[in-house]
């Protein structure tokens, strides 16, 4: 069993499992972290964007002025932004049978795997992945598609030149893999291949492996899975969380007696407690409304914007902010809200007992209803007549590089009173506003992540008891940034196996046995007898059948009666059918008993002589000698019946 | 109704708990002493399965676990638990609070009974315990219906509850996969009809309605408040917007707003349309379509009015019939099955004279209609079910004796399997073949499956030899070799010997060789070999010849052989 390592992110994994003739995908997450080092798309024409002077090495011997510009002090890549891939030289894409996902962020990558690779296996993910899964594409495919960028820039890309460049364009990594985004029509033609599952669905894979996937905690639909056979059992642990927030709860207690558990996902704010961001999140939204100011929140358009507006909800009347316009500006807002109500199934127990109500899960349709929520697909059309401020924004992308927040930027940047609250945690907040410097707007930083932490993930490993752990190298050591926090890694015994992009890891995995059916037939004709207490043999001779991975033992065929023939065969022409089955024969002949047994048979002339390793008997009467050893019995006679039958012997088993 | 009791690998379960709406008396519900005579149902029955919220499948739960007393697990889907305590607190205030009668479920019972339901998601597998599991699949039929398969070790039973195996208006179309159960228990409400294309019925529904409402008369369309009736609603709303027509639409009871908000939230159990485009525009929010208050049956002008309950057995439906049977330009139409006894089965066998309660008669004059609308599998769907799962044996239920044995008959003529109808009370025994799964050695497979070639010759087929050892709970099949490695046993060789004298002149050697060449032409396809150290193998036994001490000339042969050899040979 193998496991091959595509992406170095790890809570936006790749990896391939190779597991009896199985090759599983395992997430296809996009590293977007790539684009920080492009510059804003802005939505309508931006004069300090444009005006920007183009870089020119120090000795003016490197000239990239079409290519990058430089912008408060550092450079970046002037073109539509790219996205760093998963590996794909690493193995051949084509021989991928199935990819499971396991939430909606970590499938962002796949048209870029499973369109023009010559994939045709199937992806499996849930409802809610899917669903949401694509509106978050479809947001992708708009902001770029919408302010289309005639370059792309390639010459910085060049070995040679990426060395001669600032940081950190030159340390970037793979940069030749950066791609740009995919278009709609490879977006819709990947999630055609998507089969739906639910949570605790077996699905069988060629008759091969068996897998399921497990409620995670982490988002709408977001799941874990479990890739088995009969006889080993492997844990793909992705994005969890133990946070009761709006998803089903996670089901640990299925990942139990793993051989191999793949942990990813873990959380990337290990010190910053959620509860205590959101309620950072809310005063600071309350201080800057108060003070006249504007709040824009860069946030993606599902997930943890739920759990924002749930809070918002109960605190917008304590606050006295009632009259303050809440905006939610994404060209799938509408779509998000409304798909956030209709999967009661996958929703945590209260928010399940609302819909018996029957009653919205969310309270945003009710912000929505009483006008306190508004959503639009974009800032132009009905938004810009309707705008009223101050007003709190929610936005993508979190990144600032693309999407209707780099507008909002332009737009309150330059004025203290606004504040730009981050929540998201995937991208490093001092990178994402770095284009933007100087900036007068306050930037609060509240990085909300429910995903495990590293407390959590080791009392959840020492219930689970996995044999062995893989993990992503970063999960072996305490963050760069603080190197004394021993706390803040893993450490289990035996020590976790790392990874790291373009790893291919031998997984410990010795398989002894695999499932075969006794049908009933044969069943019924096998004789067990018991050798020891408790412990039964039979032998078994059968016909072995395998189809679709499937194996039956079944009753060996008895051979058609030989037609009556009128001439007499001497002998057999054909070769022999092997039929009966072959005894097994155990143990010693304890000498007595033996002997007893002959005398009821009425042989009473035995002459027993006793040898180095056993004893001969010398039955007179019939000429016969025996000898009879530890591990061998020897029977010598004149005519052609042997004497004794096997199962004669006392205490002797014939198996 | 439907009430059955499935007791398979030693597991009992409780498929449905209908209640029979024909009755006011004890028949009403299913009789549970047949179930267990003294001693607790919950220490009976491993898990109760409720397919979907109709009162004839799950009217009597309440009764059975709060009244009869079972605390164990009952699974049903969410929206079916959503939705069946209205319905089933509708029922009670009906039989209560209007007839007055006691000995019947309380709003707390509904309540209490409630709180032992476990969701079911589709297609997810449940473990009730260690052994038994449950899946459940769409089943089309209403919001939430499904199919359930119970499987314990390798036996395993579907039972379909109610199904639809053709999409409509609002659902989809059941769908189950192969998972070759032991038996299929499927329904059979339409065991003989097939029935003409859904497009047909829809427009001869339209146009009756519409020929009534010209001439000025009052269409009464009895209804449940969820299901049909919402797929009817769809259908007038979009023929109302194209015909542009004016007379009002009315939907009776408050259950509207709320059976439609049901609709909206549980959109992911409705048809593929419905789904794709419920952000734009949501199916379930009506135009035409109002409330009803029971003063309008009165107003003079055409009318289509929906009310519940779908049988004309009690309630509003049966007061507006009550009020409209009179008129000749009247209508009723009814969009589904009534169950005997019911007054709805009673007009639709073209009864005109009703018995009603206190000795007085009801002249029929309206129109009667019967549309079947109600979403059952037809004769074709059950058969296309059973193409789907394949199963071993076919059990009938929750239909007509008759017809169910005309369909008995073509099933077992289609696919040779057995089929069988049990009436209420009856037990059907039905003889499994499980396989019995074993862990076999990899080692064992593999070297077998690489001498068996890449490809099975059915003709020569190849016999396997292990040892299968059996240890508390587990099935283990190795070599045999491994086997008593494993148990710490020897092997213990018993060999044969036979001494056949002949006379024969010549020396040793040559004697030997004129046996090899002897056995070599008169055994062909044996493999026979001449070893240097003076011995003929024929296979694997072993030839020998020594000459007498005394007699040159008498040789003695020894064959030789082990134990295991004669068992492979003779």
């Amino acid at each position: 069993m193998k496991l091959y390592c595509l992406s170095g992110h790890p809570t936006l994994p790749c990896n391939v499992l190779k597991f009896k003739s199985t090759t599983i995908m395992l997430d296809c997450g996009l590293d977007t972290t790539s684009v920080l080092n492009f510059l804003p798309l802005p939505l309508v024409h931006s004069p300090r964007l444009s005006k920007l002077p183009g870089w020119v090495s120090k000795d003016g011997t490197l000239n990239l002025e079409k290519e990058l510009k430089e912008c408060a002090g550092r450079v970046f890549v002037d073109s539509q932004p790219e996205f760093c891939l998963p590996e794909k030289e690493l193995l051949d894409l084509s021989t991928i049978d199935v990819i499971l996902i396991s939430n909606y962020h970590c499938m962002m990558a796949l048209p870029y795997i499973t369109e023009h690779t010559g994939f045709t296996g199937t992806v499996y993910a849930t409802e809610p992945t899917l669903q949401i899964g694509r509106l978050l594409m479809e947001e992708l495919v708009n902001f770029m598609e919408r302010v289309p960028k005639a370059q792309s820039a390639t010459c910085w890309k060049n070995k040679e030149i990426q060395r001669m460049l600032p940081g950190p364009l030159k340390d970037a990594v793979d940069v030749w893999t950066w791609k740009r985004s995919y278009s709609m029509q490879e977006v819709n033609s990947a999630l055609s291949k998507v089969q739906l599952v639910g949570y605790s669905q077996k699905v069988e894979l060629f008759g091969a492996v068996q897998v399921s996937p497990l409620s995670s905690g982490y988002s709408l639909g977001s799941s874990n899975w479990i890739i088995q056979s009969h006889h080993e059992k492997v844990s793909y642990v992705s994005g969890s969380s133990l946070l009761t927030t709006h998803p089903q709860p996670m089901d640990q207690s299925s990942l139990k007696n793993s051989d191999v558990l793949i942990l990813t996902g873990l959380t990337q704010m290990p010190t910053a407690n959620p509860d205590g961001m959101l309620g950072e999140f809310c005063s600071n939204l309350a201080m800057t409304i108060r003070a006249g100011g504007n709040v824009l929140v860069p946030c993606y358009s599902s997930g943890v914007i739920y759990d924002l507006l749930e809070c918002l909800y109960q605190f917008i009347e304590s606050a006295n902010l009632g009259t303050t316009p809440f905006y939610f500006i994404s060209p799938v807002a509408n779509s998000s809200l409304e798909f956030s109500q209709i999967f009661a199934e996958w929703l945590c127990h209260n928010k399940q007992s609302k819909v018996y109500l029957p009653e919205p899960p969310f309270p945003h349709a009710e912000l929505i209803q009483t006008n306190k929520l508004k959503h639009y697909p974009s800032i132009h059309g009905d938004f810009s007549s309707e705008f009223r401020q101050p007003c709190v924004v929610f936005t993508g992308h979190p990144s600032l590089r693309f999407g209707d927040v780099v507008h909002f930027m332009e737009l309150w940047g330059k004025s203290s009173l606004n504040t730009i609250i981050f929540t998201e945690p995937d991208f490093s907040y001092l990178d994402a506003l770095a284009p933007y410097q100087p900036l007068a707007m306050k930037c609060v930083y509240c990085p909300i992540d429910t995903r495990l932490n590293f407390h959590q993930v080791s009392k959840l490993l020492k219930e689970v008891q996995p044999l062995h752990v893989v993990c992503p190298e970063q999960y072996t050591q305490p963050p760069l940034t603080q190197s004394h926090r021993s706390d803040l890694m893993l450490e289990l015994q035996p020590p976790p196996m790392p990874y790291r992009r373009c790893s291919v890891l031998n997984l410990p995995f010795r398989r002894r046995y695999e499932r075969v059916y006794i049908m009933p037939e044969l069943a019924n004709s096998l004789v067990p007898s018991e050798i020891k207490p408790g412990i039964s043999l039979a032998t078994v001779s059968a016909v072995l059948h395998s189809k679709d991975n499937k194996h039956t033992l079944q009753s060996v065929p008895k051979p058609p009666p030989v037609p009556p023939s009128k001439k007499r065969k001497r002998v057999i022409e054909e070769p022999p059918v092997v039929l009966a089955p072959k005894p097994l024969l155990s143990g010693a002949v304890p000498l007595e008993a033996f002997l007893a047994t002959l005398q009821k048979h009425g042989i009473t002339e035995v002459k027993v002589e006793e040898t180095a390793d056993g004893h001969i008997l010398h039955l007179q009467a019939e000429d016969t000698l025996i000898q009879l050893e530890e591990d061998g019995t020897h029977i010598v006679c004149d005519n052609n019946e042997p004497l004794v039958e096997g199962q004669d012997f006392p205490n002797h088993s014939n198996i | 109704r439907s009430c059955i009791l499935v007791s398979i690998g030693g597991k009992n379960i409780m498929l449905d708990c209908g209640m029979h709406m024909g009755y006011n008396d004890d028949r009403r519900f299913p009789d549970f002493s047949y179930i267990t005579q003294n001693g607790r149902l919950t220490d009976f029955l491993d898990c109760v399965i409720i397919s979907h919220f109709h009162l004839d499948h799950c009217g009597a739960l309440p009764f059975m676990s709060e009244m009869v007393g079972y605390d164990g697990p009952i699974y049903m889907t969410h929206p079916t638990k959503a939705i069946c305590p209205i319905l089933l607190e509708d029922f009670r205030k009906i039989t209560v609070d209007k007839k007055g009668e006691t000995n019947f479920f309380t709003s707390q019972m509904i309540k209490d009974c409630m709180k032992k339901v476990v969701p079911l998601n589709l297609h997810q597998t449940v473990q009730v315990d260690d052994e038994l599991e449950i899946k459940a699949y769409y089943a089309g039929h209403v919001l939430g219906a499904a199919m359930v398969h119970i499987k314990v070790g390798s036996e395993s039973v579907v039972y379909t509850g109610d199904y639809n195996m053709t999409p409509d208006r609002h659902l989809g179309a059941a769908w189950i996969d192969k998972c070759r159960p032991d038996i299929l228990i499927s329904e059979s409400t339409y065991a003989t009809t097939i029935r003409d294309s859904k497009r047909c019925r829809e427009r001869d529904f339209l146009k009756k309605v519409h020929e009534s409402i010209e001439r000025g008369g009052k269409v009464l369309i009895p209804v449940f408040a969820l299901g049909r009736a919402q797929e009817l609603c769809i259908l007038l709303e979009t023929f109302w917007e194209r015909m542009n027509l004016k007379a009002p639409i009315y939907f009776s009871t408050g259950l509207t707003e709320k059976a439609n908000h049901y609709y909206k939230l549980f959109i992911t159990w409705t048809n593929q349309k419905i789904r794709k485009t419920f952000v734009q525009r949501n199916m379930f929010e009506f135009k035409h379509i109002k409330a009803f208050d029971r003063s309008y049956a009165d107003n003079p002008g055409p009318m289509v009015v929906f009310a519940t309950p779908g049988m004309l057995h009690a309630g509003q439906s049966l007061q507006i019939f009550k009020k409209w049977a009179g008129n000749e330009k009247n209508m009723v139409i009814m969009p589904g099955y009534c169950v005997q006894g019911t007054i709805g089965h009673k007009i639709l066998n073209g009864q005109r004279k009703l018995e009603m309660e206190g000795r007085s008669t009801l002249d029929v004059k309206l129109q009667v209609e019967y549309m079947s609308f109600s979403a059952h599998a037809d004769a074709k769907g059950i058969m296309q079910l059973i193409r789907m799962a394949e199963p071993r044996n076919m059990l009938l239920v929750h239909g007509e004796a008759v017809k169910m044995e005309f369909l008995k008959g073509k099933i077992e003529q289609e696919f040779s399997i057995d089929c069988y109808m049990p009436a209420n009370g009856e037990t059907v025994t039905v003889t499994t073949n499980p396989s019995v799964p074993v862990d076999i050695s990899l080692n064992l497979l593999k070297r077998e499956m690489a001498l068996g070639g890449p490809l099975p010759d059915p003709k020569k087929p190849r016999t396997m030899h292990g040892t299968l050892i059996m240890k508390e709970n587990s099935l283990k099949l190795v070599s045999s070799e491994q086997a008593l490695k494993e148990l710490g046993l020897n092997e213990h060789q018993l060999r044969f010997t036979c001494r056949v004298q002949l006379q024969d002149p010549h020396s040793d050697t040559d004697t030997l060789h004129r046996i090899y060449t002897h056995l070599k032409s008169v055994l062909k396809g044996y493999t026979i070999q001449h070893l240097p150290d003076g011995t003929v193998m024929v296979e694997s036994i072993v030839i020998k010849v020594s000459s007498s001490t005394e007699d040159p000339n008498t040789k003695v042969l020894l064959l030789s052989w082990s134990y295991q050899e004669i068992y492979i040979y003779l």
